[in-house]
């Protein structure tokens, strides 16, 4: 077989398998969230559904395909229907450049689980994780409904505030390892559970999971789709499986971001000890998860105001300092 | 062959959503294909190997673009049409075709020329960003930080002129 032959095959089996695998976690994800939600509310969550309600996510499933897709009378047809997929596709493009395992040897042939390697690879994932806030934005705003409307502009509020955080807060591992590549922050910590750059960078792996969970609107920031204030913001005129997409781009971004803290502060696919890589960065990866639940349970929602008060006026100065200090150490 | 197929595909993408922003009357419509045209620029960059300059279109339009929306939704309702003045159509294009000929002459310049040289030929062994680094550190470097300080400059303007009434209490 010809290296070319290879290579097509290789990155379409790459490109599937991400897809299809983390749609299919992205699915078990929301099973998992209700149960953890469930114990630090002291309550069982779903149990009716199989063992331990484990088929609820069948049950999901079947109910976002079979339900009406329904498409507003008065709504822009054309973006109301594009606005999901760009949420979900964006998502999905954003992990091509995330290294998820180490390569491992396969048919003679040395597999490095990334489907395409650019040497600029962490701008990129921040990036096109960006482009998919384009999705709850153009959704609300053309679902010619107010409350969709008022979560537009809280999407356009978010970006605006979390977007200089994630960028500024990155920018001194970057710093110090001296690369954008994605692999060559990994390999820069790979001396043991003391060169990982979260000792180096604690301010930045605080203000960059912050920034995260603002990306990826999770609860302490999920102010354009909070129930109690407006409906669900951006997805009220969504149902079925055109709602579905939103759901399985924002637990795909939350991997996206998962990896990304792994891979840059916390050692990555490095062997942890005795654990191999491959399986350390899956526990580092589901840790992250966990937390990202932990503080759905923990935390309550906060206004636009705080949000842009907090990010521009705490946050950002705060990366500014820590980048300066930074810059003056390398000195 | 895989460029060849990008480029053309890319090129028609590109091409038509321009054309789109440019002929819609739908707001919403304009924006989002300006938007996408921007983010399908970046690929001809990538393909040129520039992938720092691709990421970079990719981030700084992504941004640009939102900002548009914003003004769009406090200015347009954007379920209607909007109703554009008609200028004279011999001007707009008497002008648009002398600006594309100016503009294409200027890009093929180099092309037509027998002999081609860069100004700052990539150092070779270096990645992208560093090529990008050194030049934009020796040579553009007053440039680049007068444009530095303006844009801190703006941004400590804006934050000073947006939270004026921030700290007030929820009673006042």
């Amino acid at each position: 077989m010809s290296d070319v032959t290879f290579y097509i095959i290789e990155t379409i089996i790459k490109a599937s398998l991400v897809v299809l695998i983390l749609s299919a976690i992205a699915g078990f994800t929301t099973y998992f969230e209700r149960k953890v939600l469930a114990f630090m509310q002291r309550r069982k969550g779903p149990m009716h559904v199989g063992p331990h309600g484990l088929l609820q996510i069948a049950a999901d499933g079947i109910k976002l395909f079979t339900k009406e897709d329904i498409v507003p009378a008065q709504s822009i047809k054309p973006i109301f229907k594009i606005a999901p997929i760009i949420t979900a596709a964006t998502a999905f493009i954003a992990m091509a450049a995330v290294p998820f395992f180490p390569p491992f040897e396969l048919f003679g042939r040395t597999i490095h689980p990334i489907v395409a390697d650019v040497n600029v690879g962490i701008l990129f994932v921040l990036g096109v994780g960006a482009v998919g806030l384009y999705g709850p934005l153009l959704a609300g705003m053309a679902s010619n409904n107010k409350w969709g409307m008022l979560g537009a502009a809280r999407t356009t509020v978010q970006f605006v505030s979390y977007e200089v955080v994630s960028g500024l807060s990155i920018l001194a591992p970057i710093m110090i390892v001296g690369s954008l590549s994605l692999v060559e922050m990994n390999n820069y910590q790979s001396g043991g559970l003391l060169s990982w750059l979260i000792f180096k960078q604690p301010i930045a792996f605080l203000l960059f999971l912050i920034a995260g969970y603002a990306e990826t609107n999770r609860t302490p920031f999920d102010l354009l789709e909070h129930e109690a204030e407006i409906i669900n913001g951006y997805g009220t005129e969504y149902s079925g499986m055109r709602w579905g997409m939103f759901f399985i781009g924002e637990y795909a971004n939350m991997f996206t971001v998962a990896f990304l803290v792994s891979l840059v502060f916390l050692g990555g696919w490095n062997d942890f000890y005795f654990i191999p890589g491959a399986i350390a960065i899956i526990l580092k990866v589901l840790f992250l998860m966990f937390l990202f639940l932990w503080t759905r349970a923990a935390w309550p929602h906060i206004r636009p105001d705080q949000i842009m008060w907090m990010m521009w006026k705490v946050l950002m100065p705060l990366a500014i300092v820590n980048i300066f200090i930074t810059g003056l150490v390398i000195l | 062959m895989f460029e060849l197929v990008a480029f053309y595909l890319f090129a028609f993408l590109t091409i038509g959503s321009f054309v789109t922003t440019v002929k819609t009357r739908q707001p919403l419509y304009a924006l989002t294909s300006l938007a996408a045209g921007m983010i399908f620029i970046s690929a001809f960059f990538f393909m040129l190997d520039a992938d720092f300059m691709g990421v970079v279109q990719i981030v700084v339009y992504t941004g640009a673009v939102l900002a548009l929306y914003a003004f769009g939704m406090m200015f347009f309702d954007s379920s209607s049409l909007i109703k554009e003045k008609q200028r004279p159509a011999s001007t707009v294009f008497i002008l648009g075709t002398m600006i594309a000929l100016v503009i294409v002459s200027m890009l093929v310049a180099p092309i037509a020329a027998d002999h081609f040289q860069g100004a700052y030929p990539p150092i070779e062994g270096e990645g992208n960003v560093e090529n990008i680094g050194y030049i934009l550190f020796t040579k553009y470097l007053v440039p680049f930080e007068l444009a530095a300080v303006m844009l801190l400059t703006a941004m400590i303007a804006g934050i000073v002129l947006a939270s004026k009434h921030m700290n007030l209490k929820e009673s006042e």
